[in-house]
């Protein structure tokens, strides 16, 4: 979605079902076959077109898995239109498929009246088997709901680099080109920037850059001149009215990355960075690595403990300490920053979650380390955590990350997922003299005439100074081991752990203060129902409550970005509300802390199949609601109970 | 270590004002009056001095010495360390560890932070026991180590803490023992090391191991059992008598007798700290046919980890410049214009 738009243009039904605005695509194939690729790519070229969009790339967790297999199916789905877009979109309206695995697993999201487009030379015996077909569904009529477009695009793609002399294999290569080729004549989309893009990729290797130009136009050519009669036709999205500036696109990995730079950089402080590879969260890694010039330095570290124990460090010596991961990693990370917890040090831990528990699934999405960042470590050990809602919004969030941990002297946890991190959006790049800087300040001298430095002496919002070895006169200790009161020694005698649990959880909760208050996203501030969401569902609950609100129910869309401490607001919002709905993906952890804080009756909506909500989804648990009588204005109509969602739902 | 000015400190500069929570007796004792005596003999400066320790005894150590000091966790010193000295490459860190601390559950980074080469003094305070859980037997512990969690005697065999370092590519290591007059001088030499120096010190927990190092320790065998490895000096002990040679055919070290002096008609091996096979076998002798081997053992230097990323660094950012504004519109953009906002247009 464009991070601009924040008024609301509601259309009445009619309009909006009378010009669909909107197209899905996706693209589906073997890993090998370049999906992700040919979706990145034509993503860029869908933004240059000046429509708002956003991705889904879903792609199996192995590197290369045998070819031709359904689970080797790797795929990328684009939502894009002339209005603002929020999701990767439900079903999509076309589907390349790039062999029979691709097909199967799915065509049955398709649009009814979808449109299908196969290539047929990957439909032989042997594919047809690996993908647990008997008969070709080309051929016996098991896709009569769509329509189906069926060439042989292996054997096009070879005639097309028939003159550059590659190898079969290279030169099948090519085909993924080719099909975006005729993607973009279908959506009426300039050729050059990727023409420019082939050129720089293939730089050091002429030849191909040429074979995949010649691929790319002779898919285009394709669409042009091919006397198709039937379901190939050419359409054209709309550019989306959308706020003037320079765009561009952005994958909430890369946000997070430049948010974190831009963080450390409104601080002046050097951030520390301390990674481990895993799935989804390197990618951090892999941008903060060329950002160097920024004071950054990257540890690749032994393990993933080791990763934050040295941003502990970091900090601890005064820069700004950052590590990243995903749920098992954040998992061995829980000793340490229960240790940041208990010096006091700030730090910035964001955590890209994936499907869980263990390995669960690593390359797809869910919610589900709620529990594990606000109630994941020994003791009693509070934490602020943030959520983003998209990939543009992770950047303002990695922000608000850098700045609570600096400002309070605290591990603040930053939760993305998968989606967020894979997906890309247009991003109105801001312009970085608008943001409002936060400078760390150090101890230098001693804050005690009368003795010695006193580090744990509490400012009027709880909060610790910062000292940095190195300064003369304040040499001091800091450790895991209950201190006391101002100095800091070695004291856990029952008086000074009440005391300082109390501080620190004191100090945590006080920044519910410092945070803005909770608004409404979408929808008035009191009445039936609220639904209350964090992180990536964002989207789908945002295009489900307009789409309710277009059918009369009085619903309301919370967004909540500080999930812990809660926004100080919260309660008495969620009060004026005769029901609370919180659409998640896990098993209604958030739901579980709206309750315990505020003794609301939130109705969970909960999904945990590794796919983002569809907006229907949350469309249909708003309806339950409302009798799952549209029209009803203002939603005056009594609730029924007996309807309410299930946590099956 | 750094290169700044030596400073002008004494014992006394360097003890804090917390009270040491030791056993009476232990050995740990003796550890930090040697490393306080060190400290100014090496113009130590305490605000850029910063102890390190991961969890046990020997991870209390920080507290009682007036410098900057950070007590982690469980076995996690070195990445700490490492985070420390990437961040501030000036601070002269010295880690505190334990057998159960760096060669059990913190054995990992002990062995990282070998191989990368960190600048740091590594103290392993090696008691063969876990102390501070109540005495149960350690990953160093001697085979048929009695304790509550092996009442019939430890079955596991033991690590070798020197041994383990030289395996993970330390550059430098050295041993010696808590009431040893001359491990402050092994202390030095370990601070003059540029990159990881590991020190292993045997330490005598006087409540669940005492005196299990008696054998090459107490006085009266003390001469007999010890070996001072000195840079360029015969492997001479026992006053003088023996000495270690280097049997040409089975390619180990051999005691043999030196009489009159002559240790060159015994072939004994001159010790050299560059010899990376001699300090293998060195640490590897089997205590009582052979004696423990003490001092520097290994020490050639390599460039440091953070030097490194230093260097790496600078190499990356050559003729960059930090401007957030260009880093923020990175890659392929497009101008929405004031007058177009209603269509959109791209550039």
């Amino acid at each position: 979605m464009m991070a601009s738009i924040t008024a609301e243009q509601e259309k009445p039904a009619s309009v909006q079902e009378a010009s669909p605005e909107a197209v899905v695509v996706r693209f589906a194939g073997d890993s090998g076959d370049g999906m992700q690729l040919t979706g990145g790519q034509f993503t860029l070229s869908t933004a240059l077109a000046g429509n708002d969009l956003a991705t889904f790339p879903d792609f199996p967790a192995e590197i290369r898995a045998p070819q031709g297999t359904l689970f080797g199916v790797s795929a990328f789905q684009i939502n894009f239109g002339s209005s603002e877009i929020t999701t990767a979109g439900d079903a999509p309206d076309v589907l390349v498929a790039m062999n029979p695995a691709a097909l199967k697993t799915n065509v049955q999201a398709l649009k009814p009246g979808g449109l299908v487009i196969a290539d047929t030379g990957e439909f032989s015996k042997r594919n047809l088997d690996k993908a647990k077909y008997e008969t070709s569904p080309l051929e016996d009529g098991s896709l009569a709901k769509w329509d189906v477009l069926a060439f042989d695009i292996s054997a096009l793609t070879l005639e097309a680099v028939k003159p550059f002399g590659l190898g079969n294999k290279e030169a099948l290569r090519c085909k993924n080109m080719w099909t975006l080729g005729l993607a973009l004549w279908m959506f009426d989309r300039d050729r050059e920037p990727l023409v420019n893009w082939l050129k720089t990729k293939f730089a050091k290797n002429p030849v191909l850059a040429d074979a995949n130009i010649a691929a790319l136009n002779a898919g285009h050519a394709y669409g042009e001149t091919a006397e198709l009669a039937g379901p190939l036709k050419k359409l054209h999205i709309d550019p989306v009215p959308s706020e003037p500036g320079l765009y561009r696109t952005i994958t909430g990995a890369e946000a997070v990355s430049l948010g974190l730079v831009a963080g450390a950089q409104l601080a002046e402080l050097p951030m520390f960075f301390g990674g481990y590879p895993i799935t989804p969260a390197s990618a951090i890694l892999h941008n903060l690595v060329k950002m160097k010039e920024f004071g950054v330095t990257t540890f690749q570290a032994e393990d993933e403990i080791a990763a934050i124990c040295a941003a502990i460090g970091a900090s601890y010596a005064g820069q700004l300490g950052v590590t990243s991961s995903s749920g098992p990693g954040i998992a061995l990370k829980g000793e340490a920053m229960g240790l940041a917890i208990m010096t006091e040090l700030p730090l910035v831990i964001v955590n890209s979650q994936r499907g869980g528990p263990s390995t669960g699934l690593p390359t797809k999405t869910e919610q589900s380390d709620l529990y594990q960042a606000v109630y994941g470590r020994n003791g009693d050990a509070p934490l602020p955590v943030i959520a983003a809602r998209s990939p543009a919004d992770a950047f303002e969030c990695a922000i608000e990350a850098c700045r609570i941990a600096t400002q309070f002297m605290t591990p603040v946890m930053l939760l993305t997922d998968g989606y967020i991190g894979n997906a890309s959006e247009p991003w109105l790049v801001p312009d970085p003299s608008t943001f409002e800087p936060f400078p760390v300040k150090f101890l230098e001298d001693t804050n005690n005439p009368d003795g010695k430095v006193l580090p744990y002496k509490r400012d009027e919002r709880g909060v610790r100074p910062w000292i940095k070895p190195g300064t003369a006169e304040l040499m001091h200790r800091v450790g895991g081991i209950e201190k006391a009161i101002d100095t800091g020694d070695l004291d856990y005698s029952p008086a000074t752990h009440q005391a300082q649990t109390d501080a620190r959880k004191t100090k945590v909760d006080g920044i519910a203060a410092a945070v803005p208050a909770q608004d409404v996203c979408l929808g008035n501030d009191k009445g039936r129902l609220a639904v209350v969401g964090w992180g990536s569902t964002y989207g789908p609950i945002h295009q489900a409550v307009r789409r309710a609100r277009r059918k009369g129910y009085d619903v309301s869309h919370i967004h909540v970005r500080h999930v812990w401490p809660l926004p100080a607001n919260m309660g008495d919002l969620l009060a004026g509300f005769d029901k609370v709905l919180v659409p998640e993906m896990n098993t209604g952890q958030f739901k579980t802390v709206l309750r315990d804080q505020f003794l609301v009756d939130a109705v969970p909506l909960n999904k945990t199949s590794g796919q983002p909500f569809a907006i229907a989804e949350i469309e249909d648990a708003i309806a339950s609601f409302f009798d799952g009588v549209p029209g009803h204005a203002e939603g005056e109509v009594p609730v029924n109970d007996t309807q309410l969602p299930s946590p099956e739902a | 270590m750094n290169d700044m000015t030596p400073i002008q400190t004494t014992l006394k500069d360097w003890e804090s004002d917390q009270e040491v929570r030791w056993c009476p007796g232990c050995g740990d004792y003796a550890i930090l009056k040697a490393v306080q005596r060190t400290l100014p003999m090496i113009g130590a400066d305490p605000k850029n001095t910063v102890f390190v320790s991961g969890i046990g005894c020997s991870s209390r150590f920080p507290y009682y010495v007036e410098s900057y000091g950070f007590h982690t966790i469980h076995g996690r010193a070195p990445a700490f360390a490492t985070g420390i000295k990437l961040a501030n490459p000036e601070l002269d860190v010295w880690l505190v560890t334990g057998d159960g601390d760096g060669m059990s559950i913190g054995g990992n980074h002990t062995m990282h932070v070998l191989r990368r080469n960190l600048d740091c003094q590594i103290m392993l305070f090696n008691n063969e026991i876990y102390g501070l859980t109540k005495g149960q037997y350690s990953p160093t512990s001697r085979v048929g180590t009695s304790s509550p969690t092996s009442p019939v005697g430890s079955v596991d065999r033991p690590a070798l803490p020197c041994a383990f370092a030289l395996g993970s590519g330390a550059r430098f290591v050295a041993r010696g023992y808590d009431v040893s007059k001359d491990l402050p001088e092994v202390l030095k030499a370990a601070h003059a090391h540029k990159g990881a120096a590991f020190i292993e010190i045997f330490q005598n927990c006087i409540v669940y191991n005492k005196d299990r190092f008696d054998d090459f320790t107490a006085k009266g065998v003390a001469a007999e059992n010890q070996i001072w490895c000195t840079d360029g000096e015969p492997l001479l002990f026992a006053k003088g008598t023996k000495g270690l040679s280097l049997d040409h055919t089975t390619l180990t070290l051999k005691v043999v007798d030196v009489v009159d002096g002559d240790w060159q008609a015994a072939d004994v091996a001159v010790h050299n700290v560059k010899n990376r096979g001699l300090a293998h076998m060195l640490v590897e002798m089997p205590f009582g046919p052979f004696p423990m081997a003490l001092g520097v053992i290994y020490d050639d230097p390599r460039p440091t980890f953070e030097g490194e990323v230093v260097a790496e660094r600078a190499k990356l950012i050559e003729g960059k410049t930090a401007n957030l504004g260009k880093l923020l519109s990175k890659g392929q953009t497009w101008t929405v214009e004031e007058k177009d906002a209603a269509h959109g247009l791209m550039d």
